[in-house]
């Protein structure tokens, strides 16, 4: 049973992982969108598997907070605002897709090195658990730098957090009032993101934020 | 309860403060303001020397003030009762002088606020028990003198001024913070009675006291920290550059002694080297400096540099004794830097006293507009002699005993076990000999020049004497300088409690009661070696001199000659012609122009037939400028210029940041295990 329970723990968090490489690779944005929302959806199910083994019946309200918010509520919206702003059959320009990919298998070696070494102290479940937290979350802010659409910073950031939720499950005793703040924090971070994309959009009639720093009449990344 | 009435007095200091906010714009208030804050000095320094008599028990009290968990401690113990004496000696004789002096202020209200509260800001550092209070007190201390530096701050130099040494105290305090830090250990524990108990290791003691040196010693002017001091000194009205020179440097030396010797526990000997070099290096390149200035202001403030220097010599003897365990000498060496500290405090303020006189009844400050007021200012020419005469340490005056004492510590050296210090102490007696000399040719130059030959200027010519408020004040200062120096063995015996407290041995008893020979002299270490008798000094001085007027006027000649008018050795009536401040020091410019100062000399010469005058003019330099804060000054500028385009950098550049610094840091982490 705790051999079974480990691998399914494991499974769930591997998923997600994967998940966060295809988000890196993929450059539509409705699919995009799709592959944010089934890690959503991956990170509840694996938040739902810890509230089982370790007996913490809260965890099940933060994997349901997960699913509802990040699993439906927030895709939903997006593809509302990807549909408004006209921009749902965009392909994105993914730079140098194979060499962030080959940065992104670093960065999970990274955090396997990290996290590994952290000692008998820890069950072996939480080590392994932390490491797939630890690198869900450098993917995100990795996408979020190799991105340059406002509406696919949001998703690195978005998932950035899943990976966030996902190391807080793993410890044990995180109390809820934690998770809620974190859950809602997030909601209002989406909601001043979404306000901002609209202005952007208004003001220079794209939502490549390098039209931001055009108008801030920048050095650096002149076209 | 003493410490409750030292904070007593602090917090009469600051209310005088508030009254002066409100009542400063009319003309009385001068007066009343100045009156209070004497009497209030007056209580502080009975307050101190009773204890110090007394040789009370440290007291403390503790406030739940402050940082939670620390708390405001506050202490009296014979160290800061000593310092009490002197500042609130220093500070009366400042209120009294400028009852009289504050009625020619301009603007009384950017002066009037801030004196008190500087004289309770001095107060509080020394009774601060813990290293929050006392860094709060310092720089309460540090940002009200600031505004006294900038009372007159329509003059861009002021402003420069004022400027340097805000930067300076600044970077003072952040090195005292970062001591006081190191002290604390992990634990943070930040009362001193903790940081007494914890013994640091060897080498975290040597950071906290080179740390200590650079905090304390850029307010108490050690080279090369001692730049702002001819600045901001001379900037401030005269009865606060007093208090600046004669009294804050040595709350600076208090905040030294009170780290080195008493909350860092035993010495190692090497640590003496560098406060000997300091302290050597201070006296010699202070007072050469002093030599060169023409402004009779900023000749006093380098003057003080060299005192500081002085007083950090002995300190360094002490550090050195003491780290051999030689009880004796260190308690000698202790004691006499002590007595210097008394004793700068003492003729420093009676010569910024005299100095602010000649400013108020002529208006100039540098010395090639004045000279001849002996007979304008007859009053002053007697004090301000007395305070040159005992600044340059000649008996039977005050300086003179505290640079003998050092002197006599300087010559037990050569019991020290390490050469390094055999050969360093030596050394720096040398060195103290050459600043001893060159003070007194400084103090000629600058009572000659002033004093003495005939007015250069109408503005001298009509100098009137001071007024009896200011007069007073120098003349009870001058009068302390001559007890001090006549009867050393009360002071020395008064000294005793702090060496006791801090070293664990004083100097032998130099006073006994029953009346003998040997009543008035004193015995730095035993019979046999050396003694000194100021007043058998100033006996021999009186009959001598007696005797020989009367020889003069009994056996010389009375007969009636004819000859030429003794011109005085100016053939020339024109006064230019007379010695000038320049002219009289050229010699030394010469020995050191090439090494230790940096002169810039110009030439115009008309060419033959033109009939315009030729000039000749010179700069003098402090070399420190150009060789240590000019390349820190690029480095600053030049790496603020680099930093300053992170300020314009895309959203995108700024997350890469963030994101390169995080796997840095992770891989360092990775690979630290």
């Amino acid at each position: 049973m705790r051999a079974l329970s480990f691998d399914i723990a494991h499974l769930l968090a591997g998923l997600m992982l994967v998940l966060s490489f295809l988000l890196l690779y993929q450059d539509r944005i409705t699919a995009m969108l799709n592959v944010f929302a089934m890690q959503a959806v991956a990170l509840s199910a694996s938040v739902a598997w810890q509230a089982v083994i370790q007996d913490a019946p809260h965890l099940l309200v933060t994997a349901a907070i997960a699913l509802v918010v990040k699993g439906i509520v927030i895709p939903t919206a997006l593809h509302r605002i990807v549909r408004k702003l006209g921009i749902h059959r965009e392909i994105e320009e993914v730079i140098g897709a194979g060499l962030t990919m080959l940065v992104g298998l670093g960065l999970v070696a990274l955090s396997i090195l990290l996290m590994l070494p952290v000692g008998e102290k820890v069950s072996i479940l939480v080590r392994e658990d932390l490491a797939f937290a630890l690198a869900v979350i450098l993917l995100g802010l990795l996408m979020m730098i190799t991105r340059r659409n406002a509406v696919t910073q949001i998703v690195g950031f978005m998932s950035l957090e899943n990976g966030l939720v996902l190391a807080a499950s793993g410890a044990k005793g995180m109390p809820l009032v934690v998770e809620f703040s974190v859950a809602f924090s997030v909601l209002i971070a989406f909601i001043v993101f979404g306000v901002f994309v609209f202005r952007i959009r208004e003001r220079f009639d794209s939502v490549d934020v390098s039209a931001l720093d055009r108008f801030r009449g920048e050095r650096g990344e002149q076209p | 309860m003493p410490v409750v009435v030292g904070l007593w007095c602090v917090a009469g200091f600051i209310a005088i403060a508030a009254v002066a906010i409100a009542i400063g714009r009319f003309s009385r208030a001068s007066a009343l303001i100045y009156g209070a804050s004497l009497l209030v000095s007056l209580a502080a320094l009975a307050f101190g020397l009773q204890h110090l008599i007394g040789a009370g028990f440290p007291d403390m009290v503790d406030y739940p003030l402050g940082v939670p968990g620390i708390g405001a401690h506050f202490r009296l113990d014979a160290l800061s009762a000593f310092f009490l004496v002197v500042i609130n000696l220093g500070g009366a004789a400042a209120s009294l002088y400028a009852i009289g002096y504050g009625r020619h202020e301009i603007a009384p209200l950017r002066v009037l606020p801030f004196f008190p509260a500087y004289l309770g800001g001095m107060n509080l550092v020394l009774l601060a028990d813990d290293a929050f209070s006392f860094l709060v007190a310092w720089e309460f201390m540090s940002l009200t003198s600031w505004a006294l530096v900038l009372a007159n701050h329509r003059a861009p130099e002021n402003v420069r001024a004022g400027y340097i040494y805000l930067v300076m105290a600044g970077f003072g305090t952040l090195s005292l913070l970062l001591a006081f830090g190191l002290l604390a250990g992990p634990d943070g524990s930040y009362a001193f009675e903790s940081i007494r108990a914890s013994h640091p290791v060897p080498f975290v003691a040597a950071l906290t006291l080179l740390l200590t040196l650079l905090g304390a010693g850029s307010k108490a002017g050690l080279v090369p920290l001692h730049v702002w001091l001819p600045l901001a000194h001379p900037a401030a009205p005269s009865h606060v550059s007093a208090l600046m020179s004669g009294v804050m440097t040595k709350v600076a030396v208090y905040g030294f002694i009170r780290i080195a010797f008493d909350l860092l526990g035993e010495p190692v000997w090497w640590w003496s080297l560098i406060v000997l070099a300091i302290g050597a290096i201070t006296a010699v390149i202070g007072i050469l400096y002093a030599l060169m200035q023409r402004d009779i202001k900023r000749l006093l403030a380098y003057s003080t540099v060299e005192n500081i220097g002085i007083v950090f010599i002995g300190l360094g003897l002490a550090l050195a004794f003491r780290a051999n365990k030689m009880e004796l000498p260190a308690a000698l060496a202790l004691t006499a830097a002590l007595f210097h500290v008394l004793n700068h405090s003492l003729y420093k303020s009676l010569l910024f006293f005299g100095a602010g006189a000649v400013l108020t009844a002529t208006g100039k400050r540098s010395l090639e507009d004045l000279g001849g007021l002996i007979h304008r200012m007859p009053n002053t020419a007697i004090v301000v002699l007395i305070g040159c005469a005992a600044i340059s340490a000649l008996p039977p005056l005050n300086g003179f005993v505290s640079e003998w004492m050092i002197f006599q510590a300087i010559l037990v050296g050569p019991q020290l076990p390490q050469w390094g210090l055999r050969f360093m102490v030596p050394t720096v007696g040398a060195l103290l000999a050459l600043s001893a000399a060159l003070t007194a040719a400084c103090f000629v130059k600058a009572y000659g020049v002033m004093f003495l030959g005939r007015p250069r200027t109408p503005a001298a010519e009509a100098a009137t004497d001071a007024d009896r408020f200011s007069l007073s004040a120098m003349f009870i200062l001058a009068a302390f300088c001559f007890c001090a120096g006549v009867l050393p063995g009360l002071v020395i015996d008064i000294l005793a409690p702090v060496a006791q407290s801090l070293l664990g041995a004083r100097m032998p008893v130099q006073v006994h009661l029953p009346f003998s020979l040997a009543w008035a002299s004193i015995l730095p270490i035993a019979e046999s070696r050396s003694s000194y008798n100021g007043f058998i000094i100033l006996a021999f001085l009186v009959i001598s001199g007696t005797f020989t007027a009367m020889f003069i006027h009994r056996f010389a000649t009375r007969a009636t000659r004819r000859s030429a008018i003794w011109d005085c050795g100016y053939p020339d009536p024109s006064v230019a012609t007379q010695y000038s401040s320049s002219s009289f020091v050229m010699p030394i410019r010469r020995v050191f122009g090439a090494t230790v100062f940096d002169v810039r000399r110009s030439l115009d010469m008309p060419r033959p037939g033109e009939t315009r005058p030729g000039s000749f003019h010179l700069k003098v330099w402090d070399p420190v400028w150009r060789y240590f804060y000019g390349p820190v000054a690029r480095l600053v500028l030049r790496s603020a210029t680099v930093l300053n385009q992170l300020q314009f950098l895309t959203i995108r550049r700024y997350l890469t940041l963030v994101f390169a610094t995080l796997i840095l840091l992770l891989m360092v982490v990775a690979a630290w295990r």
